[in-house]
C-alpha cells in the first residue's frame, strides 16, 4: 500500500508541475481560441534563460527568476505580435501549423544560442528525498508541485481581478467585448505572456528536476493531456487533470512496467488525450460547445 | 508571350478537359521526365541517391499526406506512423517472401487499415481536436513498434530490407532503385493529377469547404473523410515501403518519428494546399534547404574565419523548418505552388503585361 501511496504522490506532485504548463495552453484557448502547441518549446526556452540569468550571467537566484519570468512574459507576447495577429480569421490548420513552427523554430534555436548539452539549474533544493512514514518523496518534486498549486492559485484569483475580468470578457465575446471598449488583441497579447510566465515557471522547476535541455519541450505532450482532460477552457480542470495525470503517470508504470519491459510511462499522456478525446472531447470541466462533426 | 494560347480551340470536350489544354506544358512535362528518365545516365552517382532518390520518394509521401491535408481539409499529425506501418509491413513480408510488388501493395493496405483507425477520431472531432489525437497516435504507434519485437526486431534494433526483385528483375544498385522509386511516384502522380476531376476529389473538396453543407448537398461527410484518410494511409504506407526499401534499405524506429511527421507536414504546407507540383515544391526545398543552408553556413564561416559549434550546425534543420513553416503561413499561404502559378502568369502574357489574362 506504501509503494502505491509513494508512487501516487509523487506523481500528483509532478502532475501540478504538469498543470502549470497546461495552465498556458488553457489560458490561451480561452481567451483566443486559438491551440498553443508552442508552449512545450517555452517552458524549454524558459529553462534556457533561467540558466542563462543564473549559471551563465551568474545572477543570485532572487533576481534571475523574476528576470527570466519577465523575459517570457515577453517571449510569449512577442509570438502573440508577430504571428498569431496576422493570422486571425484564418482556417484553424493554418494557426495550428503556425504554433507547431514556432515550437519547431524554437526548439532548434535555443539549443543552438546556449548550446545542447543537458544543463544542470540549481535552484536550492537539496537533493536528498523527504522521508515521511516509510515512504520517500523527492524534494524538488514537492517544492515544484507547492509552487505549481499556488500559481495556479494566484491564477484564479487573478481572474476576479479588473484584467482578469477583461480577459474572460474576451473569451466569452469577442465581438461583444470590442463594442463596449475593451482592447481586445491586448488581452489576447496578455493571455500569451502569461502563457509564457506559466511555461517558464515550469520550465524552471522541471529544469532543476532533470536537467535544462531540449528534451524539456517534451512537455508538450504531457500538458495537452492535462488541458485536454481538464478541458481546454477550464482553469480549476487543470489543476484536477494535472493530478489525475500525473498519479496515473506514476502509478501505472509502478505496476505495469515490471510486466511489459518499461517504458509505459510515455504511453499514459497519448492514451489519456485519446481516451478523452473519444469519450468526452469536452474534457471534465469543460464547456460543451466544443466543434463537434 | 511564353505559354502561347493563341489558336488553342477546342472542340470537343475531351480536349477541354485535357490535363494539360496548353502545348507548352505539355511540352515542359515531357521534358520533365525525360529528364527524370535520363538522371541516372547523366547525373553522378551521389547526387542520385543522395538527393533524387529522396526527393522523389518524400514528393510521393507529400503527395499522399497532401490528398487528406489539402485535398480533404484534415489536419493529420501522425502521418510518419502510417509511414512505419508501411514500411514494417512490406519488409516483414518480403522477408516472409512475399513478392515486393504485392508486399509494397499490402503494406499499404495495412497502412490504410490502421490509418482508418486515425480517421475515425476525425469523424468525432475537427480542427484542433483532430490535430492532437493524431499527435497521440503518432506516439501510440512509435511506443508499439519499438516495443513489440515481433515488429521491431527488439528495441535499439534495425531491420535490413532484403534484396527483391520487381517484375523479375533483381533490384540491386542504385539506379535500379531510382527507377523504381520513380515508377511507383509517377503513379502517385497520376492518381493525384486527377482526383481533384473526379466525383470523389469534387465530394472531398466540398467536405473540405464546410462538412454539413457537403451533406446538404447529398455528399456523405463520414464516407468522404474515412474514404480521405484510407487513401491517404495507403499512399503513405507505400511511400514509406519505398523508402525503407530503396532510400534506407533498413528500417528503424527513429527513422519515422514525431519530427518526420511534423517534416511531411512542412512540405505540405511549404508546397502548397492541394496542389501536386507544390508537394514536389515543398519536398525538395524541405529536404534540401537544410543541405544546402548547411553548406553555405560552412562556407561563410570558412570565408570570415568564424569557427561555429557543432551545436548551431545540427540544430540548422529545425530552425528552418519551423522558420520555412511560420514565414509560409505568414507570407504565402498557398505556399511555392502560388510563387510558382504568379511566375505562370506572369509570363503568360510577357512581355505584355497590361494584357488581359
Amino acid at each position: 500500500m506504501s509503494y502505491f501511496a509513494e508512487l501516487a504522490i509523487n506523481g500528483a506532485l509532478v502532475g501540478l508541475m504538469y498543470a502549470l504548463t497546461a495552465l498556458g495552453i488553457v489560458l490561451v484557448f480561452k481567451t483566443s481560441g486559438v491551440a498553443n502547441l508552442a508552449q512545450g518549446a517555452l517552458a524549454m526556452v524558459g529553462g534556457y534563460v533561467m540558466w542563462w540569468f543564473a549559471a551563465a550571467l551568474g545572477a543570485p537566484l532572487w533576481l534571475a527568476i523574476p528576470l527570466s519570468l519577465v523575459v517570457m512574459f515577453g517571449v510569449g507576447r512577442g509570438i502573440e505580435r508577430v504571428a498569431l495577429r496576422r493570422m486571425v480569421g484564418q482556417p484553424v490548420i493554418m494557426i495550428i501549423m503556425l504554433t507547431l513552427g514556432v515550437e519547431i523554430l524554437l526548439r532548434g534555436a535555443a539549443p543552438a544560442l546556449w548550446g545542447a548539452v543537458v544543463k544542470r539549474l540549481d535552484i536550492g533544493i537539496a537533493q536528498r528525498p523527504i522521508v515521511l512514514g516509510d515512504m520517500l518523496i523527492n524534494r524538488a518534486y514537492f517544492w515544484g508541485g507547492l509552487v505549481a498549486l499556488v500559481l495556479i492559485g494566484l491564477s484564479l484569483l487573478f481572474f476576479t481581478s479588473r484584467q482578469g475580468v477583461v480577459l474572460r470578457a474576451v473569451a466569452d465575446d469577442q465581438t461583444a467585448s470590442w463594442a463596449v471598449g475593451i482592447r481586445v488583441e491586448r488581452a489576447i497579447g496578455l493571455s500569451w505572456g502569461l502563457a509564457g510566465v506559466a511555461a517558464g515557471c515550469a520550465g524552471i522547476l522541471w529544469g532543476s528536476v532533470q536537467g535544462v535541455d531540449w528534451t524539456l519541450s517534451l512537455l508538450l505532450i504531457k500538458a495537452l493531456a492535462v488541458a485536454i482532460l481538464g478541458g481546454l477552457d477550464s482553469i480549476g480542470g487543470v489543476l484536477v487533470a494535472g493530478v489525475a495525470v500525473g498519479v496515473l503517470e506514476n502509478v501505472i508504470p509502478g505496476y505495469v512496467d515490471p510486466l511489459v519491459g518499461g517504458g509505459t510511462r510515455d504511453l499514459v499522456a497519448a492514451t489519456v488525450i485519446l481516451l478523452t478525446i473519444l469519450v468526452r472531447p469536452f474534457g471534465l470541466f469543460g464547456r460543451e460547445d466544443i466543434e463537434r462533426v | 508571350m511564353f505559354y502561347r494560347l493563341a489558336g488553342i480551340r477546342h472542340t470537343s470536350y475531351s480536349a477541354d478537359r485535357a490535363l494539360w489544354p496548353v502545348p507548352v506544358d505539355r511540352v515542359q512535362i515531357a521534358a520533365l521526365l525525360l529528364l527524370a528518365l535520363l538522371a541516372p545516365f547523366v547525373l553522378p552517382n551521389l547526387y542520385l541517391s543522395s538527393y533524387l532518390l529522396p526527393w522523389i520518394i518524400w514528393s510521393t509521401a507529400a503527395l499522399g499526406l497532401n490528398l487528406l491535408m489539402g485535398w480533404a481539409g484534415q489536419i493529420h499529425l501522425g502521418y510518419a506512423a502510417v509511414m512505419a506501418i508501411g514500411a514494417y509491413g512490406a519488409i516483414h513480408l518480403v522477408r516472409a517472401g512475399v513478392p515486393f510488388e504485392l508486399a509494397v501493395i499490402l503494406g499499404g493496405v495495412l497502412s490504410a487499415a490502421i490509418g482508418l483507425v486515425f480517421g475515425f477520431a476525425a469523424l468525432r472531432v475537427k480542427g484542433l481536436y483532430l490535430a492532437i489525437s493524431t499527435l497521440a497516435m503518432q506516439y501510440l504507434v512509435d511506443w508499439i513498434i519499438s516495443h513489440v519485437p515481433a515488429i521491431s526486431g527488439g528495441s535499439q534494433a534495425t531491420l535490413q530490407a532484403p534484396t527483391f526483385r520487381v517484375l523479375g528483375i533483381p533490384i540491386a544498385d542504385d539506379r535500379a532503385r531510382y527507377y523504381v522509386a520513380l515508377a511507383i511516384c509517377l503513379m502517385v502522380t497520376a492518381f493525384l493529377l486527377n482526383v481533384g476531376r473526379t466525383s470523389f476529389g469534387r465530394a472531398l473538396a466540398a467536405v473540405r469547404e464546410k462538412d454539413f453543407a457537403a451533406a446538404v448537398i447529398g455528399v456523405n461527410p463520414y464516407r468522404f473523410k474515412l474514404l480521405a484518410f484510407w487513401c491517404s494511409s495507403f499512399l503513405g504506407g507505400i511511400a514509406g515501403a519505398v523508402l525503407a526499401f530503396c532510400y534506407y534499405r533498413a528500417v528503424t524506429p527513429e527513422q519515422f518519428d514525431l519530427d518526420v511527421s511534423i517534416q511531411a507536414v512542412a512540405m505540405v504546407i511549404v508546397g502548397g494546399m492541394a496542389s501536386v507540383i507544390g508537394s514536389y515544391l515543398g519536398a525538395a526545398l524541405v529536404l534540401l534547404a537544410p543541405i544546402v543552408l548547411n553548406n553555405l553556413v560552412d562556407s561563410l564561416a570558412h570565408a570570415l574565419g568564424l569557427s561555429l559549434s557543432a551545436d548551431v550546425i545540427s540544430h540548422i534543420p529545425l530552425i528552418l523548418y519551423g522558420g520555412l513553416i511560420i514565414g509560409f503561413l505568414l507570407i504565402e499561404p498557398l505556399g511555392l505552388a502560388k510563387v510558382y502559378d504568379n511566375l505562370r502568369n506572369y509570363f503568360l502574357v510577357w512581355p505584355f503585361r497590361h494584357a488581359r489574362r
